[in-house]
């Protein structure tokens, strides 16, 4: 079960919007400070780690690039839900141990709610609505993945348990 | 059971003799390409190092310094020699760097094959899907991963076959295919699926033409756009010497296909994708008069030979309008060096371009073209997003080389064809 304060955004937010270009150069530390600031210059200020981004559509849209997911974990984000994700940043986030999860219903939730997610049973409750969602329970070859705690793991003991 | 195109591959890669979309499967990799920008410097190198992990065949390994060359300042330099460093540390010996983006020098180096799946640290990898190879965008511990074992873990798609059949118009590119593809599917109606293209339009399309159609796959967000194989790849290849045993691998006839999609060549107008979604897609008489800051020709997407030729068919003994700024990134050393043997970057040139090393750089407004607050960019490149090239109170409009370069001369967006 996870509790938390919601960040919410739109549809198609996209990578260069949560990783601008520009700062791609700099550390993930340094580069953090400008997470989502086309759209939210306090998003980076002020979001706090257990708090939880929720977008519309087609999150993470765009380019492959992991500082999009590894910017946002810098800055505490460890639960994303959307209604729907772009592949690759899906991916990213999953590798790195975030939990993307998606929910159809994620136009009912606002800036500030409280919600509560039970992703083992594919529900959120928002708690300051009084409405429960359905989500996506997490398929079984990625929860193998987030068990281990991230892809690197993962493949860690895969090859150890080739070699033995 | 017939299979798509991207489920042959990946079959032939698992090892297996059939899968289905949706299996989910784990693919031998061929190819492993790292940027600069996403390469070892995220995640990967470090990682390495301390899990002591060895890399699973340095043979199969490409690295291309892309984005921060030429570099802007101190920061990319160090980027540019990190990346450098770790190659000869590594031993890779298939490392590119200052000779354009990753995308083109891949081609033309003979490390895309058909029938291959090449993995990439950057989205745009889904390009080689025009010589039938299953290229997919990456990230950076993924990539890791593959380099520590050569495999990857792929959900098989399902396929979306779109088909153009007839002709195209005069001041008509495939770009304009490009863009009407993804502004009918929308950027995220290909999600989680493969694209392949295919109709008697796109068999009579040269590769240049080919691969800025698959290039901008994921621009709908799909994972792969493939054109099957024939005589256009094979003589393709063979100009960059690659006549070596490949096996191509092209779709059954009946495969399943989620939705097919029927265009009409004929038909297609010169089309822009406006600010700031490349959805965003229109005839571009419907937004002609915008007037421009700069125009832009270049990127794996829009900057390759056959490009910057139709450009200077519009630019011969004309003048880029006072005010505007015409810049031009051939898509390789290669493309850069044929270009100024034929006599195209003088005609360029002479009619007001500042032709600019080859280079990921302003596309993704890093360097080399960057966009102030106020200004306007129309670009053959692939993404107008919010900021992509520069400042986020800039715009972007996509448009074919055709297009860009005629806006050039007139200094606001002008439909080519009264030029052509």
């Amino acid at each position: 079960m996870i509790r938390g304060k919601v960040w919410k955004y739109g549809d198609n937010i996209n990578t260069d919007i949560i990783s601008p270009p520009a700062y791609m150069e700099l550390p993930i530390k340094e580069a953090a400070k400008y997470a989502m600031s086309p759209i939210d210059e306090n998003f980076a200020k002020e979001f706090k780690e257990g708090d939880i981004l929720v977008a519309g559509k087609n999150l993470g849209s765009g380019s492959s690039r992991e500082t999009a997911p590894l910017t946002l974990y810098e800055l505490g984000v460890r639960t994303i839900v959307a209604q729907s994700f772009a592949r690759i940043f899906y991916r990213n986030a999953v590798n790195i141990g975030i939990l993307a999860i998606e929910c159809p219903e994620t136009d009912r939730i606002e800036m500030g709610d409280i919600i509560e997610i039970n992703y083992e049973n594919g529900i959120i409750n928002n708690l300051t609505k009084n409405e429960k969602y359905k989500c996506d329970k997490i398929p079984d070859h990625i929860m193998a993945i987030i068990k281990e705690g991230g892809l690197i793991n993962y493949i860690v003991k895969k090859l150890q348990n080739k070699s033995s | 059971m017939p299979m798509t195109m991207s489920e042959k591959i990946l079959a032939r890669a698992s090892g297996n003799d059939k899968v289905s979309a949706g299996d989910i499967v784990w693919v031998n990799v061929d190819k492993a390409m790292m940027d600069d920008i996403l390469g070892p410097r995220i995640e990967i190198a470090e990682k390495l190092e301390k899990l002591n992990l060895p890399i699973w065949d340095k043979s199969r390994v490409v690295v291309i310094s892309d984005h921060y060359t030429p570099p802007a300042n101190a920061k990319q330099a160090e980027i540019v020699k990190f990346t450098r460093e770790w190659c000869k540390k590594n031993g890779i010996n298939n490392y590119y760097e200052f000779i354009g983006p990753c995308h083109q020098v891949m081609v033309e180096k003979g490390h895309v094959l058909p029938g291959e799946v090449i993995v990439g640290t950057d989205s745009h990898t889904c390009t080689y899907g025009a010589l039938g190879c299953f290229g997919t965008g990456i990230g950076s511990t993924e990539m890791l991963g593959v380099l520590a074992t050569g495999q990857i873990w792929f959900k098989v798609p399902k396929s979306i076959k779109v088909t153009w059949s007839g002709k195209l118009k005069k001041g008509v590119m495939a770009k304009d295919i490009s863009l009407k593809t993804i502004g009918t599917i929308g950027h995220d109606g290909a999600t989680y699926m493969a694209i392949e293209y295919t109709g008697d339009t796109i068999n009579n399309l040269i590769m240049d033409e080919r691969l800025a159609i698959c290039n901008m796959a994921v621009e709908a967000g799909a994972k792969a756009g493939l054109i099957p194989y024939d005589s256009v790849t094979k003589e393709y290849l063979k100009q960059f010497n690659i006549d070596e045993d490949y096996s191509y691998i092209n779709p059954d006839e009946n495969a399943k296909y989620e939705k097919e999609l029927y265009f009409k060549a004929e038909e297609l107008e010169p089309q822009v994708a406006c600010p700031h979604e490349v959805d965003n897609v229109t005839d571009i008489s419907n937004v002609e008069g915008v007037k421009i800051d700069q125009a832009y020709i270049g990127s794996c997407t829009g900057g390759r030979y056959n490009d910057l030729k139709e450009a200077a068919k519009i630019l011969e003994g004309k003048k880029v309008a006072k005010g505007v700024r015409l810049l031009i990134s051939p898509a390789s050393k290669d493309v850069y060096d044929r270009c100024l043997n034929d006599g195209i970057l003088k005609i360029l040139s002479d009619a007001g371009a500042v032709i600019l090393a080859p280079s990921c750089g302003a596309c993704l407004g890093v360097h080399s073209g960057t966009l102030a607050a106020g200004e306007v960019c129309i670009s053959s490149t692939n993404r107008n997003f919010l900021g992509r090239m520069g400042s986020k109170d800039s715009k972007v409009y996509l448009g074919s080389p055709l297009s860009v370069a005629t806006s050039a001369i007139t200094g606001y967006i002008t439909d080519c064809r009264q030029f052509v």
